[in-house]
């Protein structure tokens, strides 16, 4: 079991970090689009964040600055991701089964980055010290970790209910989408039961992840906190290739597009990225549009068709 | 109203339309208009368009797509719309759009905040097929489906759909049901984007079936690059026009206004959306005044398509867009003016400011700018002398999706009307989180069949609302009302919406541009350059 365990872990990581590359690579690579901002744009200056204002407020405002407000960006960014600030205002009935998976999600990764840690350090320290941070350390993660499979659990059943009950989010409800939520669900009470039930002799999560670095097949798990790691390493393995991989989504849908109002300035990386655009060849067929695979967008934007016509 | 629709509806093979709205079915308006016996009753498509035109929908039509003469003139379309799905996630094809469209596809995960916030969704009694995941969430099929060619694993993740020629030709009609006001995507947690998805729906129909409602590409934008513009006008018939303006502007102020055209080495070369020259001569007549009295060194170009400012391809065509963009450019370069001034449209500033700043390099890149900066500080600067009290009459704002939502222009207007206007109060909510006027994206022109109906019923509902709401303690005909719409495109709609419910004449509801307020309140000119007539 111990040794499935391993491979597992090792290979959900492995492709929970070549899928979010890919993922990456997938969205950076495509051309620089057309600019497509929402405001509030949130670096814009603070009273003009305040409101969503920006710098096309003032005259001939290519001739200021642009200013970079990156402490009120992270503010309304750390408020996002922590407090799911945009669901909290638009669609308070979804909000809190919402907050509870995600913090709990993030609650689970501390849990893990924490048991890593105590992993890695054991043995560093010797002595009664040892014993005591050691005793700490299992402690917070014990707690860290149950909190984290409680707002989970709770917070994907909610959100269950709310697929299956609510007919607004039911139609647009996919089998995956509650498969999904099952998942999570099955692999925090795994997990858990697995650490609470945990028999005379079976590792700690921190016993279980030093062994994992070694490959220490020595340390012995049991059954069900085994299964648990299975399944977690197979759900990581599959969250890059659905849309649960959204925290990467989210990072060029907000940065990339709703607050992207960098400027074009003469000579800069945009501009040369726009010429490679126009560059392009497309093929619409539609007769005013004019492409015919060999015409670039530069072309085509110099054409007029109604002129065409009329000749 | 009929049933819930589904989205497998959407293929439905029969031509009978998916939905029918009845008055009770809509969100309630305030008095006056809060009895739904009341309300107007809608006009009926004609058989003669359901017959001739697919209109399988809804209870209207907007893009009088004639019926297929047979089977397989429809398995024709159909592949043609396949051939588009996949150019619109091709870069060579979509570079202008794909980053944020495949974010759109790929990560939904069907929460329905948006829905929240749609103003369209709301007003027609939030029924299912204006629900703005009910498009996306077909196009996000198709795309699983057909671009990344997934199979039954796909269909399990993404969900299944059966695309053949009542599904296109409902997406078509559906894809103008959007006001693209993009509300919607300001409230989405991910950062998806259904006013994007209804977008490059257009963008496939019109640049790759040459599909688009005939107001907005043969009369609209193909016009323009015809003629000059859009409402027709030649270069030497707009100059004519605008005499006449400047003329009757002087007279009725009491200061001479002279339009200055092709001067070359102005500092500003102002562009009117041309529709304002002959449907509201009063606002580019305001403006020359304003300038004028100002003492701005500005020219208007004569040019092909540089008198018209609008930009219909934003709406549907990127080609469109582009072309418009460039003549726009061109012409100030050819006069070697120092900026690019956007008068008092809303998409045209948005076009030329904002989108097309991804378009231009080099020394097309001319600095351009909406009008607002300008106005406010020629407004606050002392040099024009306002009297306040002249303007000593209820006002709301409408902010312009497109200027405010999209472009972040909220306060300049404000600090106008603040300083001018007495009586101003806000609509809610205002500012960025705006609800559209209901003629966004091209509907306020489109005016085939009984397509006014469904506008001023359902996409104009949320914002009737928010103005007979910030009048509410003035209603009554003893109190004239002015409406304050510093866009074209929303003083359309509200000209059309407020006739259509007689608002005018039952409750002295005007509305109007900004301009006007402000040449209203100088101290300077002829009083009364509002006139309370109904126009």
């Amino acid at each position: 079991m111990t040794t499935v365990a391993y491979i597992a872990i090792y290979a959900g990581l492995i492709i929970f970090c070549a899928g979010c590359l890919w993922r990456i690579r997938q969205y950076a690579r495509t051309p620089q689009h057309l600019r497509w901002e929402l405001y509030p744009v949130p670096h814009e200056g603070p009273y003009r964040a305040a409101y969503g204002g920006s710098y096309f407020e003032a005259q001939e405002w290519w001739r200021g600055p642009q200013i970079a407000n990156r402490r009120h960006e992270w503010r309304v960014m750390a408020e996002e991701i922590l407090l799911l600030k945009s669901l909290r205002e638009f669609n308070r009935r979804l909000w809190l089964p919402s907050f509870f998976f995600h913090f709990g999600l993030y609650l689970a990764i501390a849990a893990a980055a924490l048991a890593t840690l105590a992993g890695v350090t054991a043995g560093m320290v010797v002595g009664k010290a040892n014993a005591g941070i050691a005793g700490l350390m299992g402690a917070l993660i014990a707690v860290v970790g149950l909190a984290a499979a409680v707002l989970v659990i709770s917070g994907a059943c909610w959100l269950m209910v709310r697929r299956i009950a609510d007919p607004a989010v039911r139609n647009s409800t996919r089998p995956a989408d509650l498969f999904n939520l099952m998942l999570f669900t099955a692999t925090c009470s795994l997990l858990a039961g697995g650490s609470l039930i945990r028999g005379p002799g079976s590792a700690s999560l921190v016993d279980f992840v030093r062994g994992a670095f070694h490959f220490d097949r020595g340390v012995r798990i049991g059954a069900v906190f085994g299964a648990g790691v299975i399944l977690a390493s197979a759900l990581a393995a599959y969250i890059p290739f659905t849309h649960m991989a959204h925290f990467i989504a989210k990072y060029f849908a907000w940065h990339s597009v709703r607050w992207d109002d960098r400027r074009n300035e003469r000579g800069s990386r945009i501009e040369a990225k726009i010429a490679a655009n126009l560059g392009f060849k497309p093929t619409w067929s539609a007769e005013h549009v004019g492409a015919d695979g060999k015409r670039t967008w530069a072309e085509v934007a110099s054409t007029n068709p109604a002129q065409e016509t009329r000749k | 109203m009929s049933g819930t629709v589904k989205l497998r509806d959407m293929s439905r093979n029969d031509r009978e339309p998916l939905i029918h709205l009845e008055n009770e079915d809509l969100m309630p308006l305030p008095a006056p208009l809060d009895v739904a016996e009341k309300d107007r009753a809608w006009a009926v498509l004609s058989e003669q368009s359901k017959h001739r035109y697919e209109c399988r929908l809804d209870d209207t039509c907007a893009v009088n797509l004639p019926q297929p003469k047979s089977a397989q003139d429809e398995k024709k379309l159909v592949a043609k719309f396949l051939s588009g799905l996949d150019k619109l996630f091709e870069k060579e094809n979509n570079w202008t759009f794909l980053q944020p469209l495949l974010l759109t596809m790929e990560h939904c995960t069907g929460c329905q905040t948006c829905a929240e916030s749609c103003h369209i969704f709301e007003a027609s009694g939030r029924n299912e097929l204006y629900r703005p995941t009910f498009r996306s969430e077909i196009l996000r099929r198709l795309y699983f489906k057909h671009v990344k060619r997934g199979g039954l694993l796909s269909a399990w993740q993404h969900g299944g759909t059966e695309l053949n020629w009542p599904m296109v030709a409902r997406l078509i009609e559906l894809a103008y049901r959007c006001n693209l006001c993009r509300r919607c995507a300001q409230a989405c947690p991910i950062g998806c984007d259904n006013g994007l998805v209804a977008h490059e729906l257009r963008k496939l129909f019109s640049q790759e079936m040459g599909i688009a409602p005939k107001e907005i590409h043969e009369n609209g934008a193909m016009l323009q690059l015809k003629a000059g513009s859009s409402t027709g006008m030649t270069a030497e018939i707009v100059k004519d026009n605008v005499a006449f303006v400047d003329e009757d502007i002087s007279e009725r102020t009491g200061i001479e206004v002279h339009t200055p055209w092709d001067v070359k080495g102005a500092d500003v070369m102002l562009i009117h959306n041309a529709g304002e020259i002959m449907a509201w001569p009063e606002n580019p007549g305001a403006f020359g005044l304003i300038l004028t009295l100002a003492g701005v060194s500005w020219t208007m170009s004569s040019e092909l398509a540089a008198y018209d400012a609008i930009n219909y391809g934003l709406w549907y065509d990127d080609a469109q867009f582009a072309r418009v963009a460039l003549k726009h450019v061109e012409a100030a370069k050819k006069l070697g003016v120092k900026r690019i001034v956007v008068g008092e449209c809303g998409h045209a500033s948005k076009a030329l400011c904002v989108i097309a700043d991804r378009l231009l390099a080099g020394d097309l890149n001319i600095p351009r700018e909406s009008y607002l900066p300008l106005l406010r500080d020629i407004v606050l600067n002392g040099k024009i002398k306002f009297d306040p009290e002249r303007n000593d009459f209820p006002v709301t704002l409408h902010d312009p999706c497109n200027m405010v939502r999209l472009m972040g222009i909220v306060e300049p207007q404000r600090e106008i009307v603040r300083a001018l206007c007495p009586q101003f109060r806000e609509m809610e909510p205002h500012g960025v989180k705006n609800y559209c006027c209901g003629g966004g994206s091209g509907f306020a022109i489109m005016s085939g069949n009984n397509f006014p109906d469904w506008r001023f019923h359902v996409s104009g509902r949320r914002k009737l609302e928010q103005v007979l709401n910030a009048f509410g303690d003035c209603l009554g005909p003893e109190t004239p009302k002015y409406l304050c719409a510093p866009c074209s495109n929303c003083k359309g709609q509200f000209r059309d919406m407020i006739s259509y419910y007689n608002l005018w004449e039952k409750n002295r509801l005007l509305y109007g541009g900004l301009v006007e307020l402000v040449v209203n309140a100088m101290a300077d000119v002829k009083r009364g350059f509002i006139e309370w007539e109904w126009r």
